[in-house]
């Protein structure tokens, strides 16, 4: 993706979520009030890491739908270590927590990769096995606030120069993994193998260790959002953020992420999750029904869908013509 | 037209003077095609009657298919007309090819696997019981019926997928006789069988004719086309050069008629600097692809791969690059034993392939010029593991600009190029990676002359400056204007290397052709 698509692309997203604010704010100015869109990033902070690890795995032209469960699940664990051992010091659990989300990722990894199952079939069957593996540990039972230590607790509210932590992680997910895909070689193979498989692998790029990676990357972002998740809403049980998995799919579609590979951006990502987190955030505020939220977001990604599609339809012409010469 | 050219065979036994009073089944007059800068047949005419077999025979590129997608309504001729039993026709969709008779067995089957063999068959055109249903039992009968009167014993309710290629084949060909075809479009037949299944494809052939069919034989194998077809029609370039019976003409003059052409294109003249040996192939096997691969390779030079379509070239460079593994054989790169598993060793190893199908697996052309160029050198460009912009823009100014790339910026989307200009980028791409072998595959298909001229004169650029060059081709002009020597497949083996003298067109045909 050239740097003009790549601004176009996301000024169009950044002018319509100012257009949807303006018109919140119609309705209800007290909406745009910074404290409150403070409120809405950090309610949006999960859902952005989510979608950053969603984009990575859609750029290689797979589809990772055990992400909430992956989510759910490291949360849980977390959640009764946390009971078992309440001195485990805060910084302890994030790093267990995206070593362990991780590992689920590699998991469905491992199979894509070495087995050559489709990404879809892998995960989801990984998504359920996830759910039922959150079961098996909680035997069904809930893990409550009075539970969890305080400082399990207290690490994503704390607020750092305006912002509470679990935004800065988001912000600091979102300069990492820019940095990631445009300054390193991994970045720009998770592009070039989904953008061309074949030619990815002529230039000596191995495809399947790539989508593994995207996959690692993925599970180890829901790794990290499943303890701010737990820690934030302070209970872990089997259905948490159950039916997630395809907000997070919307986020990216939403952000001009390419569903058939090869193009998407970090910022995009951000901002489709942002875009459905105001929506979401807004309409019980103006007293919309929930129906009408549904709804909105399900537009939303036929327009941007339908966006991106007129977009490419130029290409594809020329490449269609090319293949009628080369006979 | 048509007349004229059947007229040319004054001598012609008495059985074929019959044919000449009769009307062709199916002709084309005057038919020209051209698509954006190419034009793919010029004025070409051809008939086709009832029980004979016509050959078409031309190199690669003489303009087959195409005539194969008029005759079959795929492409509309730009001019010139098409006639079936002598009233002009148009064949605006596939189907009015159908409904005209025209039915096509292509080199490729174009069958579904998971249906079954009647419903392969039949598909759009089942025999319709109550309510507009499709009758299966009448459907299994008839296609039970259609495949005994080939001689084949394939259970009508057997899957596709689990037969063997040979058998796919023999459905095809039930599949044109389902719908009472009077013409039968052989493309390439026997490309993928083995030669009992042949000698029954010749069989079927002849009870074909019997049946009164019109029959469009395409192949390279000469000994086939003297073996079963009545008339021949040669094509070179998209131009008609000759046609008659086969009775008439011999093998050299066919040839003669497929590669003898006026030397219209110019290639670079070369002072030959042929260094030390830097690539020795020793016993390359595959299981199923090629057997017995060895040569050498001298830095500064050119070596030539001509062969036929399906003899092995470009699943070799496949193997030799890394992305196949052979079963056996050895590489030795300068003098050192080279072990290759991945394309990335092979890019490590100094070995370089531009590929053949350069949509497919060339460009990336979601990603802007610079990235494309330093895909493979990633390495190069990075320092503590971040990439750095300004030395990826440098490193891929310098490349591109060496093959003269016009674009307005190196931020550019690939696919906002030209094919001629994709093409630079990739070549761009790999010159980058400083190889010491670089192998090209079909270099100058489906780009025009001008640009062609510019690859020439690449490739012996780079052939002075000292790489060894490793270009596989079906254009023999090419092959021979370019090669210091050239190596001929066929059938997944050397089947000759001809340097000097011997390289002419007519041995590299007799040689690929294995005559």
């Amino acid at each position: 993706m050239s740097k003009q698509g790549l601004m176009s692309r996301e000024l169009l997203l950044t002018g319509a979520i100012i257009l949807l604010l303006g018109v919140i704010a119609s309705r209800f100015p007290a909406f745009i009030a910074p404290g409150n869109l403070v409120n809405v990033f950090n309610d949006t902070a999960p859902l952005i890491l989510l979608a950053i690890g969603q984009m990575i795995v859609i750029l290689t032209r797979c589809i990772d739908l055990s992400v909430a469960a992956n989510l759910a699940l490291t949360g849980m664990v977390v959640a009764m270590l946390n009971v078992a051992m309440p001195g485990l010091p805060v910084p302890v659990i994030i790093a267990l927590a995206i070593t362990f989300g991780a590992v689920l990722g590699m998991f469905n990894g491992v199979l894509v990769w070495k087995l050559a199952i489709p990404p879809i079939v892998v995960t989801l069957g990984t998504m359920t096995i996830f759910r039922g593996i959150i079961f098996l540990l909680s035997e069904g039972r809930w893990i409550n606030a009075h539970q969890l230590s305080d400082a399990f607790k207290a690490f994503p509210r704390t607020v750092l120069l305006g912002l509470p932590v679990m935004s800065w992680i988001a912000l600091g997910a979102v300069a990492l993994f820019v940095v990631v895909m445009n300054r390193t070689s991994l970045g720009r193979a998770f592009y070039a193998a989904g953008g061309n498989p074949h030619a990815a692998t002529y230039a000596g790029i191995n495809v399947g260790r790539t989508q593994f990676w995207a996959f690692t990357i993925s599970g180890a972002l829901s790794g990290l959002a499943g303890y701010l998740w737990v820690s934030r809403f302070a209970v872990a049980f089997v259905d948490l953020a159950r039916g997630f998995e395809l907000t997070v799919v919307a986020a990216c579609v939403i952000g001009g992420v390419a569903i058939m590979g090869g193009s998407g951006t970090v910022l995009g990502a951000m901002l489709g999750a942002l875009f459905l987190g105001i929506i979401s955030n807004a309409l019980p505020v103006v007293n919309i029904s929930p129906f009408w939220q549904l709804a909105i977001s399900g537009s939303a990604i036929i327009i941007a869908v339908a966006l991106n599609a007129s977009a490419n339809r130029k290409k594809g012409r020329i490449i269609l013509k090319r293949a009628e010469q080369a006979t | 037209m048509v007349t004229d050219l059947m007229l040319m065979k004054p001598e012609a036994k008495s059985d074929r003077a019959d044919t000449q009073a009769a009307l062709p089944v199916l002709s084309l007059d005057g038919v020209t095609k051209t698509f954006p800068g190419v034009t793919a047949l010029s004025k070409v005419s051809l008939a086709l009657f009832a029980g004979k077999v016509t050959a078409l025979v031309g190199e690669n590129g003489a303009g087959k298919s195409t005539v194969v997608k008029i005759l079959t309504g795929i492409y509309q001729p730009d001019s010139g007309l098409i006639e079936v039993d002598g009233n002009p026709v148009r064949f605006s969709t596939a189907q009015d090819a159908t409904t005209a008779g025209v039915t096509a067995i292509h080199q490729e089957t174009v069958l579904f696997d998971e249906l079954s063999v009647a419903e392969n068959i039949f598909l759009g055109h089942a025999p319709r019981g109550r309510f507009g249903l499709i009758d299966t039992r009448a459907m299994v009968e008839q296609a039970r019926k259609i495949l005994a009167g080939i001689g084949a014993q394939i259970d009508p309710k057997a899957k596709l997928k689990d037969l063997g290629i040979a058998n796919k084949h023999l459905v095809a060909i039930a599949r044109a006789l389902s719908v009472d075809a009077r013409v039968v479009i052989m493309d390439e037949p026997t490309a993928a069988l083995s030669q009992k299944e042949i000698e029954e494809l010749y069989a079927l052939v002849e009870e074909l004719k019997a049946q009164g069919k019109a029959i469009l034989f395409i192949s390279h194998k000469f000994d086939e086309i003297f073996r079963i077809a009545d008339n021949y029609t040669v094509f070179r370039d998209g131009a008609l050069v000759g046609s008659g019976a086969i009775a008439d003409v011999t093998e050299a003059a066919l040839v003669k008629m497929m590669v003898g052409r006026d030397v219209s294109q110019i290639f670079p003249n070369r002072t030959r600097n042929v260094g030390d040996e830097i690539l020795t192939v020793e016993g390359y096997e595959h299981p199923t692809e090629f057997a017995g691969i060895s040569f050498s390779l001298r830095q500064g030079e050119i070596l030539g791969f001509y062969g036929l379509i399906g003899a092995g070239r470009s699943e070799f460079m496949q193997a030799l690059f890394g992305i196949t593994r052979p079963s056996a054989g050895t590489v030795r790169i300068d003098n050192a034993p080279a072990v290759i598993r991945s394309p990335a060793d092979a890019v490590a190893k100094g070995i370089v392939y531009v590929p053949e199908d350069r949509g497919k697996q060339g460009a990336i052309t979601a990603l802007p010029i610079f990235q494309n160029v330093t895909l493979p050198s990633l390495g190069r460009t990075s320092k503590n593991g971040f990439l750095r912009l300004a030395e990826e823009f440098r490193l891929a100014r310098e490349y591109t600009s060496r093959l003269s790339l016009r674009a307005a910026s190196l931020d550019t989307d690939v696919g906002n190029l030209s094919g001629g200009n994709q093409q630079k980028v990739v070549i761009a791409k790999w010159l980058a990676t400083r190889p010491k072998i670089i192998i090209l595959d079909e270099p100058t298909k489906g780009i025009d002359i001008g640009s062609k001229a510019a690859v020439h004169e690449f490739m012996a650029e780079l052939a002075a400056q000292g790489l060894a060059v490793i270009m596989v081709s079906s254009e023999i002009p090419e092959v021979l204007g370019m090669s210091d020597r050239v190596i001929v497949m066929r059938e997944g083996r050397i089947a000759a290397e001809l340097c000097g003298d011997k390289m002419s067109p007519e041995t590299l045909v007799r040689h690929a052709a294995g005559i």
